[in-house]
């Protein structure tokens, strides 16, 4: 009990009702509109995407190229489920839509990773690329999900309450998670995976853990996109779509879950702005990957992360300067 | 029966091109270990530069397919220069990362310039319309065709790689890079000419895909690049001869799947051999098991 009466963790706390209660009273006054509204839905989204893929790639050091793909599953599990469920549960049926969303994520991160996850390299790479692949020329083809016209008409649940819910939630699951003892251990795989097995880190475990976590948060993202946006189609989540994660996770830094949470909201910023040049975007998107790449490998955060100590530290030298 | 020659005859083809892709991904592997997402677009490029050649400047198409070839060549030096070698001492996510960001600028980059809608291939003339017809069945010259150069290519390859200078330097620098530059071979250089070398057998495989498939568009190289790529894992992956008989089997596999399953699920059985081949035997056909090294 000693821990939740820290300094900083009420801090935090306070500061994340206090994020909710100004966004929910400017939705109240009007001051965000439906349109800014619905910018800020697809900046949770991302932000619960970028930070469960960068538990994956930026933490624990396994590329996967399939994020989107997890994504689609859950997305599709909770949209059948509330579509069937709706009139009987109530906003019943969304949560426990997302709950299923999860666990169906969930089990397809587990057959995906054990395998995969056994191997050195880069080959995860390639079989999460497939594996999105393979769950959307299902989801072409199943009648359940409708085919390539895909599923409309899923009723709208999501409000800023649930939205923040999660989305606040995933990202302090996943911090908390980074400061465990299983989260060290993931950390250790990316620092050297031969020095963690030697040291008597089971590392198929815990890649398999992170990858999966990492799904089940993916599985919610889906399942909060399908609910807020009524129509999901098969190639909403392709390949694109898990570049535009990677992207937002290589921009804030790999391993910074504040970066990821930084750059989500600034290329959402960056892709409204762009949104009349739609050809440019892409070549843009691309540009910026390989010259971050190139230039400035660690992202905009590094492995660093935005916190009180941060600040006072950029105060001390502000005053060092001074004198 | 005849349906069974007519659906071989076409894998083979089919295969053909995804052997020669597979080998610029597999020889690029070999040497840095670097899955090179951006050859599947060098090679869309290809076919796009053989259809300009064809279409605007009227050449034939040995002619188109040899500049193509030289272009190719260029551009994947040109990319390795500027992308990669900046990155040579960098992790490995990190050059991988620009890969798939050098992919999609070429993609985008392409469709920016041409515009994204699908064009028709110049269709084959003189010799090349004919068809060869066998007792029932008919087998179109412009199969042979693809499987003749596809094989006289290879065994240039072989020839480059086994009894040249640059090829004993290849296979030094994929053996060992360090110990390659102690005995004095320019690794930088080898790697220019290993990307080289790849990107011109991708210029060929996609002139010839326009010749095979009839139409080109700027996002054609990323499926048939991850499903050469999967012929490269399926071969063991490093591995030239494991290339090109893994890309004839996924060129037969997709063949006799859409001939006798349904069109549909082609993509998906090449992807569910993939996760079986790196259930059962990771290092792949040819490949060898290296322990790793502290």
């Amino acid at each position: 009990m000693k821990n939740l009466f820290k300094k900083s963790a009420v801090i935090k706390t306070i500061s994340i009702i206090l994020i909710f209660a100004i966004v929910q009273i400017l939705l109240l006054t009007n001051i965000i509109n439906d349109y800014y509204f619905t910018t800020l839905v697809t900046v949770c989204i991302n932000i619960i995407l970028a930070v469960s893929l960068n538990l994956v790639t930026g933490f624990t050091g396994q590329f996967s190229l399939g994020h989107a793909g997890f994504m689609s599953i859950g997305a599709y599990t909770c949209a059948i489920f509330t579509m069937r469920m709706s009139s009987t549960l109530g906003v019943g049926a969304f949560l426990i839509g997302i709950v299923l969303a999860a666990i169906a994520a969930g089990i397809v991160g587990v057959l995906v990773g054990l395998p995969t996850l056994r191997l050195r390299g880069d080959y995860l790479a390639i079989a999460t690329l497939g594996m999105a692949e393979i769950i959307r020329i299902i989801a072409v083809n199943l009648d359940i999900t409708n085919g390539a016209a895909g599923l409309s008409g899923i009723p709208r649940d999501v409000n800023w309450f649930w939205l923040f819910l999660f989305t606040a939630g995933t990202v302090v699951l996943i911090t908390n998670f980074l400061k465990s003892t299983h989260g060290r251990s993931c950390i250790s795989i990316r620092e050297d995976e031969i020095a963690a097995d030697s040291m008597g880190i089971n590392t198929t475990k815990y890649k398999v853990m992170a990858f999966v976590i990492g799904a089940i948060c993916a599985g919610v993202a889906g399942a909060l996109y399908s609910s807020f946006f009524y129509v999901i189609k098969p190639d909403l989540f392709g390949f694109l779509k898990s570049i535009d994660i990677l992207v937002i996770v290589v921009l804030g830094g790999l391993g910074s879950i504040s970066g990821s949470i930084l750059a989500a909201i600034l290329l959402a910023v960056i892709s409204t702005m762009l949104q009349s040049f739609a050809e440019v975007r892409m070549v843009l998107y691309s540009l910026m990957l390989v010259v971050i790449m190139i230039f400035r490998p660690q992202g905009l955060m590094g492995s660093k992360e935005v916190s009180l100590q941060l600040f006072s530290k950029i105060g001390q030298s502000f005053k060092k300067k001074r004198v | 029966m005849e349906q069974f020659l007519q659906q071989v005859i076409n894998g083979i083809s089919l295969g053909s091109i995804y052997a020669l892709i597979a080998l610029g991904y597999t020889m690029v592997y070999g040497i840095i270990k670097l899955i090179n997402f951006a050859h599947c677009d060098i090679y869309m490029i290809g076919a796009y530069t053989g259809f300009f050649c064809m279409t605007s400047l009227n050449l034939g198409l040995i002619p188109s397919m040899l500049i193509a070839m030289v272009l190719c060549m260029i551009l994947g030096a040109a990319i390795e220069k500027v992308a990669y070698k900046p990155l040579r001492n960098a992790s490995r996510i990190t050059v991988l990362i620009t890969a798939i960001g050098v992919s999609l600028f070429l993609e985008y980059g392409m469709m920016f310039l041409v515009g994204a809608n699908v064009r028709a291939y110049p269709t084959m003339t003189g010799i090349l319309a004919e068809k060869i017809h066998i007792g029932d069945f008919a087998i179109p010259v412009q199969n042979f065709f693809i499987v003749g150069i596809t094989l006289l290519l290879m065994i240039m390859l072989q020839f480059i790689v086994k009894k040249t200078k640059l090829g004993k330097a290849m296979r030094a620098v994929s053996l060992d890079a360090d110990a390659a530059r102690l005995m004095g071979i320019n690794v930088n250089n080898t790697i220019s000419f290993t990307f080289m070398l790849g990107s011109a057998l991708a210029g060929a495989a996609g002139v010839l895909v326009g010749v095979y498939y009839t139409s080109i568009n700027p996002l054609m190289g990323y499926l048939p690049g991850v499903k050469a790529f999967i012929a490269a894992v399926f071969g063991g992956i490093g591995s030239i001869p494991g290339a090109m008989i893994g890309g004839f089997f996924i060129g037969m596999v997709e063949v006799m799947v859409s001939g006798y399953a349904s069109s549909l699920f082609k993509d998906a059985v090449v992807f569910a051999i993939l996760i079986l081949i790196l259930i059962v035997k990771p290092a792949g056909l040819l490949g060898k098991n290296i322990r790793e090294k502290v």
